[in-house]
């Protein structure tokens, strides 16, 4: 029989509330705090979980076992509550570490050395365990969040413009990766596939900085394009990246180049046929 | 094997692939086609690949040469209807097909057959 375990069994058995009230302080709680009573009933719900796995004979606590999915599944949800409440992964494990104390203060003080040590052992490998799984789940829960952020950020960043009759529009944000630039290159190949057009106008307004590997990737893009059948100028080219990109040497020769989109749309509405003139002034529709 | 028809309108050839090539077809195609360019005096080729879902290096390069070969007996060719997927195929593999015309669909590389030289699109 596992002395230690044993005791951790009797003391969550024994335990008349004292243990909220320990873990709490010990986590550095005051208990005129707002949200003290949100914390306690949390921490009950932890203790309740942990009394159910340890008088069903559990001994260790593992990340597999079924006796701790209840425990498991409370800590997920602390660690969820944190992480969308914004907490370090430091204080949310920091918390459930402070059950610790709590617990060491529980033991009954008359066990002699050696077996106070295995209890001490166990009950530092059981909560250890917990805070660890803590951090794990705060950890997965916020690589969640990011990487649907990530997403959330690719959809927002492609949007394919119809600027016109056969011209359609792509205006980059943020820095080019060959990620991006897949999903950038999908969408605008798949849309000129649908509407027909013959002229696609990306604008690299808003791409901070142009190294040899974003030039690829742009240059990849326009090679795509002119595959399927379609013409592809690119505007927005400030000054300081027109320096860059000849600093650099990337060649750009044969991709028609523009300084603004304003300029690549009158290039592309020439090229498609249309001329724009200025209506006289009597004949100007009212805004 | 397979072999892939080749049809005649007016001066132009035009050649439809609609089942995934394997290479035996592909050489076969181009044989056929330059026979036939030679034959019919023909001054336009064009290749409309909007069926084909897949391509490998070999298609691509093959693409390359016929309108190489197309182009010193005298006809322009134009490969029409590329899909996205291989679009972004063949820029992967490196083949940009340089010296190739593409066009978006059969109606407008036709017109791209029939407008002079100097306007008509080409990969550079």
């Amino acid at each position: 029989m596992n002395q230690g375990q044993h005791s951790l069994a009797d003391i969550l058995r024994n335990d008349g509330g004292e243990l909220t009230t320990r873990w709490l302080a010990a986590a550095g709680f005051e208990r005129s705090q707002e949200a003290y009573a949100s914390f306690a009933e949390e921490a009950r719900g932890l203790l309740a979980t942990l009394k159910s796995a340890t008088a069903a004979g559990a001994t260790r606590f593992d990340v597999d076992g079924t006796a701790w999915a209840g425990t498991r599944a409370a800590l997920e949800a602390l660690s969820a509550a944190r992480a969308a409440r914004g907490e370090s992964a430091g204080t949310t494990s920091a918390f459930v570490l402070a059950l610790k104390v709590a617990l060491f203060e529980a033991l009954p003080t008359t066990t002699d050395g050696p077996s106070l040590m295995r209890q001490v052992a166990t009950l530092t490998q059981v909560v250890d365990g917990m805070a660890q799984w803590t951090v794990t789940t705060f950890q997965r829960t916020r690589e969640d969040i990011i990487s649907r952020q990530q997403e959330e950020l690719l959809e927002l960043s492609t949007p394919v413009i119809k600027l016109w009759d056969g011209v359609l529009a792509v205006p980059m944000i943020g820095t080019l990766d060959s990620n991006r630039t897949q999903v950038v290159m999908e969408a605008l190949l798949q849309r000129i596939v649908d509407t027909e057009a013959s002229l696609a106008i990306i604008d690299i307004t808003g791409v901070p900085t142009v190294d040899t590997l974003v030039a690829q990737h742009l240059l990849k893009t326009v090679t795509a394009i002119r595959l399927m059948g379609a013409d592809c100028i690119i505007s927005g080219i400030r000054p300081q990246i027109a320096q860059t990109i000849v600093h650099l040497g990337i060649d750009l020769q044969g991709v028609r180049t523009k300084a603004t989109l304003a300029d690549a749309l009158a290039l592309a509405l020439r090229q498609t046929g249309y001329t724009v003139s200025k209506a006289p002034v009597g004949a100007r529709v009212a805004g | 094997m397979n072999r892939i028809p080749i049809l005649q309108m007016g001066t132009a050839l035009l050649v439809t692939i609609q089942i995934d090539m394997e290479d035996q077809t592909a050489l076969a195609l181009q044989d056929d086609l330059v026979e036939k360019i030679a034959a019919k005096g023909a001054s336009g080729v064009l290749i409309d690949i909007s069926a084909l879902e897949m391509v490998d290096s070999f298609i691509g390069r093959m693409l390359a040469s016929i309108s190489a070969i197309a182009s010193v007996l005298d006809a322009k060719t134009v490969v029409v209807g590329m899909r996205p997927a291989v679009a972004i195929t063949l820029v992967e593999l490196g083949l940009s097909l340089h010296g190739v015309r593409t066009a978006l669909n059969v109606a407008r590389g036709m017109a791209m057959l029939q407008e002079s030289p100097e306007a008509s699109l080409r990969v550079e």
